[in-house]
This record gives structure tokens, sequence and C-alpha cells, in this order.
């Protein structure tokens, strides 16, 4: 099931006038965190993960988020390109899980991508199988959030199935996508090194991979949770030091790769 | 009461004669004083990175450290010393020195460092409270010349005050008004000293006076000769000055160290003569490069020393002092001098004006470590050379004491010899002045339309009747029909007021130093201003998009608000709200003009607070946005804290699109980040943060002041000052040392928004 399958093709043909309509959280202008230099970032809403950490617990539901058609983004994005391009910068889409949109976020990258502008996808991969190569071929750069190289660590962690983010990370290999990969540090849970070593031989191994940010988890979502009456399950789980950052940071370096 | 010290012969074993201008090129600067063609002309533009500089030499560190023992006890007492008994001119004291043998750049405003001087001319009770509040009596024989022999400039302006002026004054919608002391904002061409000796400077003066002499004697003309003798006298006051210190600067500077030392006393001589609010210094560092370069192809220069050379000039710039009150300190967060110099740029014919020096002026954060004072001012391009841009965004991450302004709306619209005074007020050096007209608070003012012209503190009726506004739900069409007749009277009692001040400023407190440093046919602008601009728009956004219940008290005035349903608000580029703003600026501007100005100036206008938001949302009343009475507003142009919800770029693009045109004396938007906010690694932030500067330039932004700052560095500073003693924040159009705020304000810094990137 791809982008390009006659599916997408058959919608258009018997209804041109539909625009593509997604749900979205919110968006924002950042820079330095959602890939190079300033950016649009759009989040979509809804994910099919339950990280234990994840600091956007907003994002999970579709129904929590805004319907929104293509064109409304991307006369949105159009404002900002002078300043996108000056900027060295461009638009990720982020979530939530954009692949779980995968018609919507296609035709955002796309649409920016006509503006001439930078493109960058930020996925968590597990939902790889939905980008079609269309897609993909819009995609300047993935941000690929590799949570864990362990399937029962993946699986306690994401609530989810490890190996179609390591088919997803294997298929942007081979089509030599660039792509940076992000490891989330949480103590007690994905810090042992031998793990860390696994991913990090893992992650080397692919080729593609330009550069690695290990995030220290932080604790700034937890407003969110209480917020929302979700239970944060991490509630005793204290921030990453600066120190355990480091020791990960060298452990995917010692693999050759550049880290952040 | 002038006790010049017995200057010293100037010196006479001087070597043979060596042209001042040897190796320089061009005739139109030679032929008539043009300081600018003479920068075009030989500057030589530097595309480089920052790899050249020298760090401090023993010596500067030694005698920066000397100042360094004397701040604590200064911030302590409020003031090092005042001298009670001698009103400052620019030959009232005899020389003084921080270390006579260290010194390589001489001259202070008064015989000892930090030693703060009386300057009676702009108001008598100005200097009594501040003497006061010191601890100094003032001294009897000075005070009886200023209160029975000679008028001050705020004596003149009360005479002639309406009561109308009065009222709004009092009341808190004209405020910060320069009727008690020096207006500022005025910036000498002191570099024309340097280039061309005050002699020649004179001779111009007397040409440009014997052409008057041949006219009739009207107001005008009267006015003009009588001010070309006072402006030739200063200048002859200034070779008195550079005398003193045993300098002939009569003839122009003969090599760098000259021409630093030139300049200096001329900016000297303008400190001693003025206690101007800002006292700015131009676009220096280009100028000196000149002749530094010239020094070092003949090797009579190293970069050390022209290092030295900058780090001396700028230690002089860091204790200008001026003797304020405690109220005046409070109001503009420290002591704050605005001694801005404006460096960068690019030229007309395409070249960027950065040269090393503009490099070496930003060194001196590294050297002295980081001051509110020279207040370094960036003119950005996206055009200027990467390794500038990139030094730029290193210093701003490392200190946070510069601000960046868009060079690309400056230069075609006064030049390239373009420079601020104060914070964001750019005008052509030498060839426009500007009549200070602080601000009105507009938040205050649409309280004002919802009442009727009543006051909503004081229950006093300030503004023309309107009457009573009915009905349980503001109508917006109304409100903003009664706003715009509020807007028309107001605009009337500001420029009213404002022709009051300027008049009388002339009379009695004449900048005669500053203006002998302008072209003759000078370009006056009226400079007034819009205070709260945020909060006025959000509240017109709630009437419109909203449901705003007013709340009466038992004497009819509506003294709160009920806000229910979501509003649009600015700094999220939606043009609903934003276009509020954007209205209100260009249609007060459009009022303003209708009014004739002291002096045919031009009408301008900025929306700016420096740090007055604090005060002015002290003086309001709730507002329809659901900000509290009391709260401070945002500072300058920006959004209101915390209502700014897509990040600090989305923010900044709101306030570009308040029209340039419309407000040319300067829009002003301060952003904090954190470091992480820009980047993972330290050359990430950097190339991020000259993204943030060119893209904000190329979508027509004006103004930004960059903090890189963490939260808790500031929280951890308000307790423990003494760990931060050069902390430097920047707040709308200037820096200052954050552990020298108030709680209020430190509070006001940490409490907006903090834009980290998640």
């Amino acid at each position: 099931m791809t982008l390009t399958s006659p599916d997408v093709e058959r919608a258009a043909a018997v209804e041109p006038a539909d625009p593509v309509e997604g749900t979205m959280h919110s968006w924002d202008i950042s820079t330095g965190v959602d890939g190079p230099g300033t950016r649009f970032v759009l989040f979509t809403s809804g994910c099919p993960l339950r990280c234990l950490y994840c600091h956007n617990p907003d994002t999970w539901w579709m129904r929590s988020g805004q319907r929104v058609t293509v064109d409304q983004v991307l006369t949105r994005i159009s404002r900002y390109v002078p300043y996108l391009r000056a900027a060295d910068g461009g638009v990720t889409v982020s979530g939530g899980e954009p692949l779980l949109q995968p018609e919507f976020t296609g035709a955002v990258l796309a649409g920016a991508k006509e503006r001439g502008l930078h493109t960058a996808l930020d996925t968590a991969g597990g939902l790889g199988h939905r980008a079609g190569d269309d897609l993909l071929d819009a995609t300047d750069l993935v941000l690929l959030d590799v949570k864990a190289a362990d399937e029962d660590l993946y699986r306690r962690l994401t609530g989810g199935a490890l190996p179609p983010t390591l088919r997803f990370a294997e298929r942007l290999a081979e089509r030599g996508q660039p792509t940076w990969v992000r490891f989330v540090l949480v103590p007690g849970l994905t810090d042992a090194p031998e793990h860390v070593r696994r991913l990090a031989r893992f992650v080397a191994g692919l080729g593609n991979v330009e550069r690695v940010d290990v995030l220290g988890y932080h604790r700034l979502g937890r407003e969110k949770y209480a917020a929302l009456g979700l239970l944060d399950r991490l509630r005793d789980v204290p921030g990453a030091t600066p120190e355990q950052v480091l020791a990960a940071r060298r452990s995917f370096a010692d693999a050759g790769l550049d880290v952040t | 009461m002038s006790l010049v010290a017995q200057a010293p012969a100037p010196t006479t074993l001087d070597p043979p004669p060596r042209d001042p201008w040897r190796g320089f090129t061009g005739a139109t600067w030679s032929a008539s004083v043009d300081t600018g063609s003479f920068i075009q002309d030989n500057y030589r533009p530097y595309e480089g990175d920052a790899a050249f500089l020298a760090g401090p030499t023993e010596r500067t560190s030694r005698l920066w450290g000397r100042l360094l023992e004397m701040f604590p006890v200064e911030q302590e007492r409020g003031v090092y010393d005042v001298d009670v008994r001698v009103p400052s001119s620019i030959t009232s004291h005899a020389p003084g020195y921080i270390d006579r043998d260290a010194e390589i750049i001489v001259g202070l405003q008064t015989d000892e460092p930090l030693k703060r001087a009386i300057m009676p001319n702009g108001g008598w009770r100005m200097v009594e409270a501040a003497l006061e509040a010191f601890g100094y009596e003032p001294d009897p024989v000075v005070r009886e010349v200023f209160t029975c022999y000679r008028k001050t400039h705020n004596d003149g302006v009360f005479d002639a005050y309406t009561p109308q002026i009065l009222r709004a004054r009092k009341s808190g919608l004209i405020t910060g008004l320069p009727d008690a002391y020096g207006r500022g904002r005025i910036i000498g061409d002191y570099r024309r000293v340097a280039l061309y000796g005050v002699d020649r400077l004179i001779d111009q003066k007397r040409a440009d006076r014997a052409a008057l002499d041949i006219r009739r004697s009207t107001d005008e003309v009267i006015r003009d000769r009588e001010e070309l003798a006072e402006q030739i006298r200063a200048l002859e006051d200034l070779k008195k000055l550079a005398a003193s210190y045993g300098f002939d600067i009569s003839g122009p500077a003969g090599d760098a160290r000259e021409a630093v030392q030139w300049l200096y006393f001329a900016y000297l001589a303008a400190t001693k003569d003025q206690n101007g609010a800002a006292m700015s210094l131009g676009r220096t560092s280009t100028f000196l490069d000149v002749y530094i370069e010239r020094d070092l192809a003949e090797g009579a220069l190293t970069e050390q020393q022209a290092q030295e050379l900058v780090d001396d000039l700028v230690i002089k710039l860091r204790i200008v002092r001026f003797l304020r009150t405690p109220e005046y300190d409070a109001l503009f967060s420290g002591d704050p001098t605005w001694v801005t110099e404006s460096i960068g740029g690019i030229g007309r014919d395409g070249r960027t004006l950065v040269t090393r020096t503009s490099f070496r002026y930003l060194q001196t954060l590294y050297n002295l470590g980081p001051a509110p004072e020279p207040n370094l001012t960036v003119f950005w391009s996206p055009d200027l050379p990467e390794g500038f841009k990139r030094f730029c965004a290193q210093v701003s991450l490392d200190t946070s004491a510069i601000q960046y302004e868009s060079d690309d709306l400056m230069r075609p619209r006064w030049g390239d010899d373009t420079a601020i005074a104060c914070c964001v007020s750019p005008m052509a050096v030498g060839k426009a002045m500007q009549f200070f007209g602080a601000r009105v608070n507009l938040a205050k003012t649409l309280l004002y339309a919802i009442n009727g012209g009543w006051d909503e503190v004081s229950g006093e009726q300030v503004g023309p009747v309107l009457p009573r506004i009915h009905g349980d739900v503001l109508d917006y069409t109304e409100v903003r029909a009664r706003l715009d007749v509020m807007m028309d009277w107001l605009a009337q009692t500001y420029v009213d007021a404002l022709n009051v001040i300027h008049s009388m400023h002339d009379k009695y407190a004449y900048e005669r130093l500053e203006m002998a440093l302008h072209d003759s046919d000078v370009h006056r602008t009226m400079a007034c201003g819009i205070a709260g601009l945020s909060v006025a728009a959000d509240s017109l956004s709630a009437i419109r998009y909203a449901e705003v219940r007013p709340v009466r008290d038992d004497r009819g005035l509506v003294v709160d608000y009920e806000t229910v349903g979501d509003f649009p608000t600015f700094g999220n580029d939606d043009d609903r709200v934003d276009e509020m703003a954007v209205d209100l600026v260009h249609s007060f501007m459009a009022k303003i003009r209708r009014h004739r100005t002291y002096r045919d100036a031009e009408h301008t206008q900025s929306v700016l607070t420096i740090t007055s938001n604090v005060v002015y949302g002290k003086a309001t009343g709730n507002t329809p946005d659901g900000r509290r009475a009391g709260e401070p507003f945002a500072p300058g142009a920006n959004p209101m804290n915390g209502r700014d919800r897509h990040g600090m770029v989305t923010a900044a693009l709101s306030v570009a699109k308040l029209p340039f045109d419309d407000a040319r004396d300067g829009i002003s938007l301060t952003t904090t980040v954190t470091p992480a906010g820009l980047g993972r690694t330290r050359q990430e932030q950097i190339g991020n943060l000259v993204g943030v500067l060119d893209g904000f330039v190329a979508s027509d932004g004006f103004h930004m002041n960059v903090n890189v700052l963490d939260r808790a560095t500031l929280l951890d500073a308000m307790d423990h000052p003494e760990r931060y003693p050069q902390l430097t924040v920047r707040v709308s159009g200037y820096a200052v040392n954050f552990v020298r705020l108030t709680r209020e304000q430190q509070q006001d810094v940490v409490d907006r928004t903090f834009h980290s990137g998640l």
C-alpha cells in the first residue's frame, strides 16, 4: 500500500475538486531542532505509538487535531518562503506520526519542494511501508527516531513492534536517502551500554545516516500529562544527565557516526 | 564659575610636520566637510573572519581592573561621587585620569573617574532631587543662580504647557517627555574633528554665518545666527578642553591614536555639555579603520596596539555618567547613556562597510567582558560577509550584548552613513537630528475611548467627553470609531507638548557642541512614539472576535472586562489581528502628520518602550484582552508575553508587518532564546542565528534584540547578583546589566516568552 498506488490516482480522477485533507495538531517556526536551519514545522495529529517518554502526548489522537487542507498548509508555508530560504531552513513534517496520513504528508512535502524549500520528514518509521517512493522523493532529509535496538525493549517503550522500523531504515539506506537518526536516552531504560552499542552498530551499517542526535530524556512534557489526565509512567524517572548523554554519544561516535 | 585648569602649553617637540592626510584619496571630502565621502574614498572592506583579533594586554586589563574595583561602590551608593559645586560645561573641570601613565586615550567628564557633574540647564529640580536622593547637599550659590538668575529648560516648558497637556502627562497617557532633562538623541559627527581639525570646522561655521548675515533678521534667521555663534564658541571650548590634556586639536589628526583621541575629545565635550537621555556615538569604526590601516601599513602600529586603542576608547565610553534621579533610573533600568555605535552595513556601491575595526569593536566584549555600553548595534544585511555575520552571531551567543537593525531598510532611505541614536532611531550622521518625543500609551487611549475620556485609574476627566458606552457587550465598530476620536485628540495634544518642549530646549539647553558637528542646514524630525501596541491590538481583536462584556463600578466607569471566547492575538502571523496593529500604527502616524511641528520638523514615530513597558503597565487599568491592571505591557512592538504560540520567528514576522514608513523612528523587537533553541552544536547555533537574522531582514523586519540565555541563569542571578556582575540582557533597544534592574523588571524579563524551541 503505497502512495503511488492507483487508489490515489483513482481518487483524483473521481473527485478532482476534493482537496487533500489532513489532521494537524499545530504548526511552528523553530530553529535548530527539527532539521537544519530555521524551519516551518507541521505537527500532524495522531500516532500509533505510546512512547513512555513522549513529550507531546497531546498529539496522540487524530480526533483532537484540526482538519486542514493541503492548500491551507501550503498557503501558510508560502508566506515564509523568503524567510526559510534566507535562513537556510525549510519545511519539516513531524507529529504525531506523519506517516499515519501519508497522502496529506506527501502532498505537503511535495508542495514545499515545488516552492524551492528543503524538506524533512520526522518519523518513527514504524509506518514506513505507507511512505511511497513519491513521498520519499519529495523528502530531502528523513529524521528517523529509532527508539531501541531490542524488540522487547521497543515494545515496552512504545507499545509497537520494532521490525517495521528496521525495514524502513534499510529501505532508506537502499535508496541512499539522507537520514538523521534521533535517539532518546532514558536513564534505566535505553541507556544500557550494550543496547546503545548494538543500536549504533545497526545505524552505522546503514551507510546513509549523516548524523545522530542523542537527546537526553527531559521532563518538560510532564505538565501535559497532568493536563490531559494521563498517567505519566515515567514520573519517577529523572532526566538524563550530561554524562549519560555523553557516554551514549561516544558509543555512536565509536561506531564511526557523526554525533551531536 | 568656570575653572579651566591651567592648560599646559601644547607640546613643542613635534618632529618635522607630516601631512595628516598623507595617503588619503578623493576630492569631495577635502573640498567640503563630508565624512561619508571620505570613508567611501578611503576604507578597505574586510571579508575575512575573526582569527586576526588580539586579546587584552596586561595594561588594558589593569586599567579596566581599576574601574571594576570602583563599580561595586558606585552600585551600592547609586553614584560614586558628585561635584555639587561646578555645573558642567566643556571647560568646567580640570583634567582627570583613571591611571595617567597607563591610559592611551585620555579625557574624563570631571576631574575623577565616575564622579558625576551637575547639568542644571535642563532643569534645576531634577538636579536637586538627584542630589538629595544620593545624600548630597546642593550648593547654595548654584541653586541661587539657577532659581533666580538663569532660567532652565524645565521652567520654560512649564510656562508654556497647556492644562490639557498637563492632565495627559499626569495621568500617564503621555509620559517620558524630555521636559525636565536633556532630550538627547542627537549625534554629533565626532569624526569631523579627527578628519579636519577644529579650525577648519570653525571656518565652515563662520562661512555659514556670513551667509546668514546678508538675510533679513526674521525670527528664524535670528535664531540661526545665535545658534551658529554658540556653535563656534563651543568649538573654541573644545580646543581648550583638548589643550588642558596637552593636545592641540586645531588641525587634523595625523595618525590612528590621534584620530581616536580627537574623536573622543569631541564626544567627551558633548557629554560635558549635555545630559542627553541618549548620547550616541555614531558610526565610527570604519572611519577609524582608515587611520589604523594606514598606521599598520606604515609599520607604526601592531594589531595588538590597534586593539588597545579600541579597548581604551571603549573603556572611556563605558564610564560616561550623568546625574539622574532614582525614579529616572527605575524607569530606564539602571543608568543608561545609550552610547550607541553603529557597525557594519553595506555601502551605496555594494561593498560592505565592515572593516577589521568593526571586528575590533565587537572584540571589546571579550577583552573587557560583556557590558551594556557602548550600545553596539550591527547594521545587518544578508549581503554582509559571512565571516562578520558568524562573528556577530557568536558574540550574541556569548554575551547577548548586541542588537541588530536592518541595513536594507535604512540605506535606501538615509544613505550609507546612517547611525542609530539611542535604540532604534536612524539618522544620517551630521546631517539630521531629531526632536525626541518619548511616547504615548495606546492601550490607555483605548480605555479612554471606552470610558469617554475618563481615566480608569484616577476617575478624572482627561480626554474629550464622549457619551457613555451603553450595552452589555462592546461593539467593535463603535469602539474603533471612539478610539479614532480619542487618537485625534491625543495626537494634537502630543504634538502641542513636543513643540513646547523643543522650542524651550533650543532656547535654554541648546546642544551647542553637538550641533556644531552637524551641517548648518540640518534636517530635523519630530520623533513621536507609541507604547502598548500589542495590548491595544489584542484588545480590539477580543472585542471584534470574542465577546467582551464591560464591568462597571459604582461611578459607572468601566473598570474590568469579561471576555468569553477565543480571539486571535498579535504575534502569530494572523492577519485578522496583525492588520489591526498595522492600522493603529498607520492611523496614529497619519493623525500626527496633521499637526504642524516646531521648526517644520518631519513627523516620525517609533514603536519602542525601552523598559518603560513596566511603568506604562502600572499606570493602566484592566484591558479587554485579559491583561490585568498594573501588569506590564510587552516591550516595544513585542507580542504580549506568552501569547505568541508559533515560535519566535513567527512573532518576529508579525512585527515585521508593521509599516516601516509609518514608524521611521524605529520598531523594536526583543527576543530571548535559549542556546539549545538555536541548535545542537555551537557551530550550528552560530549558523542558525545568522539564518534567523538573514530571514528577518529579508522579510522586512527592522530591529531585533537577541538574547541567548537560559531561564535558570536569570533566576540564579536574581538570587545571587554577586555571581553575575557583568550579566547583560537586552531589553528593547539597549542592553542592561541584569543585576542592576529592579526586582520587578527582572521578573518581567524572566516572564517574557522564552523561546526554547521545544
